[in-house]
């Protein structure tokens, strides 16, 4: 019995490899080529572009522990991801709720372009139409100077806050596809029949919505919180001198410093962190499912 | 507990009508079936009881009370949905004991409710498992059994054994009649199966769209349709067209039908008479026993259908196909091409309008 199953699964392995051939040579070719190469640099004194003599190393990872600089850094960063997760969460999820359950056909479909359109239009433009947005002078200060009678100064440009929103916009879309796709699959039946037994919409919320759709959060937050915590254009762009975060040092050692191997260290040292949160959250967000 | 009004309801969806004037008094403690085709507004007819939506015009009373503007949530009705609707992401007992949590009851009350329901639908031992490790009979109970905890005024129930297959469905039905009967609550039913309606109901609805065709108990219904689609949508009919001589129809060829009950129509009106199967008797020629007052057709059988405890002949007369029902007693079989003799009473026959 078992040796047939084994036998079914792997007849049924051999007739998939043909389709998973392509998915898995373009994960060697894009992803696990590029990242030995980086395991290799991390290990080394001196690139060996330059043709400069080089050897094998630690250092570039003892460099991590020997100045308090890159933790009190990578700390910020990972509160960055945490709250930028949870701004997207807040922001997100009642957008995703509302296309899902509320709005239908026409509205539905036109609201879920402006969710998207972030997706569509390039990293760059949109970090600087918010520096546009949030400087002094600039359309917010303006608009919110012309509608209150008071004279209020908003300067967000260069700021923590500047960081958050750009962040947040960026990534936004993630939390509101993910939870989307949950909350559509959740019937309405269920939603009409938690009503009829009673139940307020804050109850069904709490009880029945969003456990079901916990997935979805887990999944948004997770393709949120790791990118925001090694990220470095928004913070570089919109936080000016207060935006130092890991991602942006890191930048620095590849496109200014050009010291590749510390560089390469200091992501594996987050890859490396950020696996354990995952590893260490995991059993509590699977129990939460 | 408490009976249900609804008075001259309408719903449309933007032109159309899903319901259209209909008025239904459900009794208090009674067990209604609401019957139609698909898409004759049964399931609209239900929400608008509910408080899932709200009709146009007209009026719905809950025990007494108006409750067209009232929020499902303060209705106080149950619901059991035909796809069960249970919380996947909650064990059967919590699925049973939701109703209590969200007002709050204490731990202990709701642990000896959520037992004494699952008792009651016999599912006492399974309150640990989820909702996905049931089989479908299973789950439809444990939806009944949230739907009652909280001591609704009402049971609504839209097609609850449509996804069971028939043995389940028919072991459904007589559980579900057992546990009305027993907590005495006054039930809505809707349902697409004629039998299923028959059997269990005391009174039925039949719609048709958005309009209440006929309403009465089921025996009434079957015996004494008020027009052609209520006799033939409820149970099997043959229909008869003809001009109304008053007391039944004269046929184009001269022959005349005798009804024993119906409309009163005026003579010369167009007018239908209709006639059960199983009312039909048939012989094999006219020498059978004769009273004056029958009506009695000569025919050709052109098919027999042979179905265990009886069998249905399907007789050719005058280019129309008759269908008549026979207890299997062992003795009449009759051989297709065979000439036979239809005879029955007026009583046995309906006389109504042409529609
Ligand atoms: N939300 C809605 N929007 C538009 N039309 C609707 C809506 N709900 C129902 N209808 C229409 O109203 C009519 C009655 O629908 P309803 O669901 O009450 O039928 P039903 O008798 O329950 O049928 P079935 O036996 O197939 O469940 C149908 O023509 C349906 O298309
Ligand atoms: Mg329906």
């Amino acid at each position: 019995m078992a040796a047939q199953v084994a036998a079914a699964s792997r007849s049924g392995l051999r007739s998939a490899l043909p389709l998973l051939a392509p998915a898995y040579l373009w994960l060697t070719v894009a992803i696990f080529l590029p990242l030995s190469a980086m395991v290799f640099f991390s290990l080394m004194t001196e690139l060996p572009l330059s043709g400069k003599p080089w050897a094998f190393t630690l250092e570039n990872y003892t460099a991590f522990f020997s100045q308090s600089l890159y933790l009190t850094l990578l700390l910020a960063s990972l509160r960055l991801g945490l709250e930028v997760t949870l701004w997207c969460i807040i922001v997100g999820y009642p957008a995703a709720y509302v296309l899902a359950k509320v709005l239908k056909g026409r509205s539905r479909e036109a609201i879920f372009l402006l969710v998207i359109l972030p997706f569509w239009s390039n990293g760059l433009v949109r970090i600087f139409s918010w520096a546009m947005v949030l400087r002094e002078g600039g359309i917010l200060d303006t608009a919110l100077n012309a509608v209150l009678p008071f004279k209020i100064n908003i300067d967000l440009m260069y700021s923590y806050p500047a960081v958050i929103i750009g962040l947040v916009h960026s990534y936004v879309p993630y939390m509101v596809l993910t939870c989307y796709l949950t909350l559509q699959a959740i019937d309405d039946s269920l939603i009409e029949a938690g009503r009829s037994l009673g139940a307020s919409r804050l109850q069904m919320l709490k009880r029945v919505i969003i456990p079901l759709s916990m997935p979805g959060l887990v999944a948004g937050a997770a393709l949120i919180f790791v990118p925001v915590v090694g990220s470095f254009m928004e913070p570089r762009i919109l936080g000016g001198r207060t935006g130092t975060f890991y991602g942006t040092v890191i930048e620095d050692q590849f496109v200014a410093v050009f010291n590749w191997p510390l560089g390469a260290a200091l992501s594996f040292i987050l890859l490396a962190v950020v696996l354990v949160i995952l590893a260490v959250a995991s059993p509590v967000l699977r129990r939460a499912m | 507990m408490a009976g249900v009004q609804v008075s001259n309801v309408s719903r449309s969806f933007g032109a159309h009508k899903a319901l259209d004037d209909v008025s239904i008094d459900f009794a208090d403690g009674g067990f209604y079936a609401l019957l139609g085709p698909s898409g004759s507004g049964k399931t609209t007819l239900l929400r608008q009881i509910a408080g899932f939506d709200f009709p146009d015009s007209g009026r719905i009373a809950i025990g007494g009370e108006s409750v067209e503007r009232v929020p499902v949530e303060k209705r106080r009705i149950g619901m059991v949905f035909q796809n069960y609707a249970l919380f996947p992401n909650m064990s059967v007992a919590d699925n049973v004991a939701f109703g209590l949590s969200v007002r709050g009851e204490p731990k202990a009350v709701i642990a000896a409710e959520v037992q004494g329901a699952l008792d009651l639908v016999q599912l006492g031992k399974l309150g640990g498992r989820r909702p996905h490790q049931l089989s479908g009979g299973q789950r439809q109970r444990v939806a009944l059994a949230r739907a009652i905890i909280t001591k609704p005024r009402v049971l609504l129930l839209d097609e609850p054994l449509g996804a069971l297959d028939k043995a389940l469905r028919v072991g459904m039905q007589i559980e579900l009649k057992r546990i009305q009967r027993e907590i005495g609550i006054t039930t809505i039913f809707v349902t697409h199966d004629q039998e299923e309606a028959l059997t269990m109901s005391d009174r039925v609805g039949i719609l048709r769209d958005g309009k209440l065709v006929q309403e009465g108990p089921p025996e009434e219904i079957y015996n004494r349709p008020k027009s052609e689609f209520a006799a033939t949508f409820l149970g099997d009919a043959n229909i008869f067209r003809g001009e109304s001589t008053g007391n039944g129809i004269r046929l184009p060829d001269g022959t005349a039908i005798f009804a024993g009950s119906g409309a009163n129509l005026a003579p010369g009106a167009k007018a239908i008479c209709a006639v059960r199967p199983e009312r039909i008797r048939i012989f094999t020629d006219a020498a059978a026993p004769d009273t004056a007052n029958a009506n009695v057709l000569r025919g050709e059988v052109s098919k027999r259908i042979f179905a265990g405890n009886s069998s249905t002949y399907f007789v050719e007369r005058g280019g129309q196909m008759l269908k008549v029902i026979v207890q299997n007693t062992g003795v009449d079989k009759l051989a297709e091409g065979q000439e036979v003799v239809l005879r029955w009473s007026p009583e046995s026959t309906v006389l109504m309008a042409a529609s």
